[in-house]
């Protein structure tokens, strides 16, 4: 489902060159679970925008659900963005001035639904994420735990093929880490492809396939 | 994302962001509010000068006595010169020129008014019967010179010396002294108070014939005339500086204005100054949306990160720079709005202070106030819009 060939990153700092992905190659099968790891600098997170259509390559192929995705234009990519692709961030990025609800159901005001329908699926959201009682509540109003929670509902909410994760326990204590996580493995058992990137072990250790990355390259790749 | 939910999404972030929606509003809202109170001051004036003018009477043309002409000689050469006199004669001629409706000769001096054990000093008018017509004078009872009176000692009183001299309301047919001649009363004029620096509360009207006895002239002080129409104004004009020069030897010594040179004048120069003011006030909006487009750039700095995120859950380019442009196009509409009925509110508060003033903002300036304040806002969004769209979502993500 997705397949990288030789995909090359290089940011200029400084004058100098560093290459974050170094002509990497990768074919994740639809449904898998997967842990990025290395450390930091090593380029797990750029694997994960490239991954995402974030970001850019500067060289290699990209495709995503047999579709050739390199050469897309902005807007093109930002509707695949929308369609396949939801991302949960370490600092689970929530509009503050948005209610629960809002902040879940802005990917629906995006792809422009109508707001009966969009109703309907931000309250299925709610009750799947526990979150009924927090509906009206504004992201400073609710816990680390359930401002995550609303996060990945957003990220679900247009059923993506893929959700990708960058350290989505990273601000979180070690119980309330483990029920996010608990969370997103029951999306995965759902049928999403799961990609987790960290560095932490013990959470890599979970997933299904681990891939271990250091200088902008894949060092280890187990199943 | 549809029309609707950007600008609702827009309105959820202006509503948020209180103090700095207020200031803005506040600083758009004051823009608009100066060029509508400003307008209606400028315009006020112009139609209160307009409307002096006009109560004078319509389609009028005054001829003076006079050449109003500065020539090439020497001084000395002009001042030795006198003008012949403007007769009732003259008057009788112009009155029969086919351009003029009716005609009015006019004397105008002060003389002691007498009467009930009362004196005071008044000002006299020496007409004849069209003077209430040409004048647009009303009278409040009795009736105004009779035609062919010139010879008939009969007396009309402003209002207020009605009211002085006879506090008991008795006026009309009360025997009344003029100088050293007796007259009787037969007309008050109606209240129209003061009209160009001449209170016609306190004046007196009497025949012409017996004006000129008084103060012993023959000549006349103006010559009003009413042209048939407005189209007759200039023939009229030209007819009687004619006529006037036949009948004084080809000598060109009188003075004929019409009354709607003098308006348009006026009218045009206060036109120039409502639109100046207005020029000037709009400048204070263009700082309001300089004030805006500042306001909007720390925004987009502020707001990187979300920009980021809704990059990220799928927004296009398109997307953000229109909820930009929704948050300015909210925010100059809310100016626009307060400005408008603070304006309108101000000129109401002035209309209350000065009566006599009709500042009454013009539309246009109502309509170029609110339009320039949301061409302004949205001018100025389009900068930080722009730039909110091109962000990086990597970068705007991790708050560079």
């Amino acid at each position: 489902m997705i397949r990288l060939s030789a995909i090359t990153r290089v940011f200029h700092m400084g004058g100098q060159e560093v290459r974050a992905l170094n002509s990497i190659s990768i074919d994740i099968a639809s449904g898998e679970y997967v842990s990025i790891m290395g450390p930091s600098g090593s380029g797990k997170s750029t694997l994960l925008n490239v991954i995402g259509l974030l970001d850019r390559s500067d060289s290699g192929h990209y495709e995503l659900d047999g579709t050739d995705v390199t050469d897309l234009s902005e807007n093109e990519r930002a509707r695949v963005r929308r369609e396949k692709i939801g991302f949960v961030f370490q600092s689970f990025h929530l509009v503050p001035r948005l209610t629960a609800a809002e902040n879940i159901a802005l990917p629906l005001i995006l792809e422009g639904l109508a707001p009966a329908e969009r109703k309907s699926r931000v309250d299925a959201a709610l009750d799947a994420f526990d979150l009924r009682d927090r509906a009206h509540h504004r992201p400073a109003e609710l816990s680390g735990g359930q401002r995550q929670r609303v996060a990945i509902a957003r990220a679900t909410i247009l059923r993506p093929t893929a959700l990708l994760a960058d350290e989505p326990t990273g601000n979180l204590d070690h119980r309330i880490g483990a029920e996010v996580m608990a969370l997103l493995e029951g999306l995965h058992h759902a049928g999403t492809t799961l990609i987790v990137v960290t560095h932490d072990r013990e959470l890599g250790a979970r997933a299904h396939r681990h891939i271990a990355m250091r200088d902008g390259e894949i060092v280890a790749d187990e199943k | 994302m549809n029309l609707r939910d950007t600008l609702i999404l827009s309105f959820t972030t202006v509503a948020s962001y209180r103090t700095r929606s207020l200031l803005i509003v506040l600083a758009m809202a004051l823009g608009v509010a100066a060029v509508v109170v400003l307008t209606a001051l400028g315009d006020g004036a112009r139609r209160y000068v307009v409307g002096q003018f006009s109560s004078l009477g319509t389609n009028l043309v005054i001829v003076l006595p006079g050449r109003a002409e500065t020539t090439g000689g020497f001084p000395g050469a002009a001042l030795g010169q006198t003008p012949r006199d403007l007769t009732l004669e003259d008057a009788r001629f112009v009155g029969q020129l086919p351009q003029v409706r009716r005609y009015a000769p006019l004397n105008v001096g002060v003389a002691e008014l007498t009467a009930g054990g009362r004196l005071r000093e008044v000002t006299v008018l020496g007409s004849t019967a069209e003077l209430l017509p040409i004048r647009s004078m009303k009278l409040a009872q009795g009736s105004f010179l009779a035609h062919g009176s010139e010879r008939s000692a009969q007396i009309v009183l402003g209002s207020q010396l009605a009211r002085e001299f006879f506090p008991d309301g008795k006026v009309i047919g009360q025997r009344i002294r003029l100088g050293d001649s007796r007259f009787l009363v037969s007309g008050v004029l109606a209240v129209q108070g003061e009209s160009m620096g001449f209170n016609s509360d306190e004046i007196t009207i009497i025949p012409i014939a017996y004006a000129q006895e008084l103060f012993n002239t023959e000549s006349l002080f103006r010559i009003l005339v009413e042209a048939r129409s407005r189209n007759a104004i200039e023939p009229a004009k030209a007819a009687i500086t004619h006529v006037l020069k036949l009948r004084h030897d080809g000598e060109e010594d009188v003075t004929v204005i019409t009354q709607d040179a003098v308006l348009e004048t006026f009218d045009r120069i206060l036109r120039a100054l409502t639109l100046g003011v207005a020029g000037i006030a709009a400048i204070s909006l263009a700082v309001a949306g300089i004030l805006v487009m500042n306001v909007m750039l720390v925004a987009v700095a502020q707001r990187t990160s979300e920009i980021g995120l809704l990059k990220a859950i799928g927004a296009t380019a398109a997307d953000i720079r229109r909820l930009f442009f929704a948050e300015a196009l909210w925010l100059s509409l809310a100016g626009g709005a307060i400005g408008f009925a603070l304006g309108h509110f101000g000129a109401w508060m002035i209309r209350l202070a000065y009566p006599l003033l009709p500042a009454w903002p013009p539309t246009w300036a109502s309509v170029a106030g609110v339009a320039t304040a949301l061409l302004t806002g949205i001018l100025a969004s389009l900068l930080p819009a722009a730039r909110a769209a091109k962000l990086d979502p990597v970068l705007a993500l991790s708050g560079k």
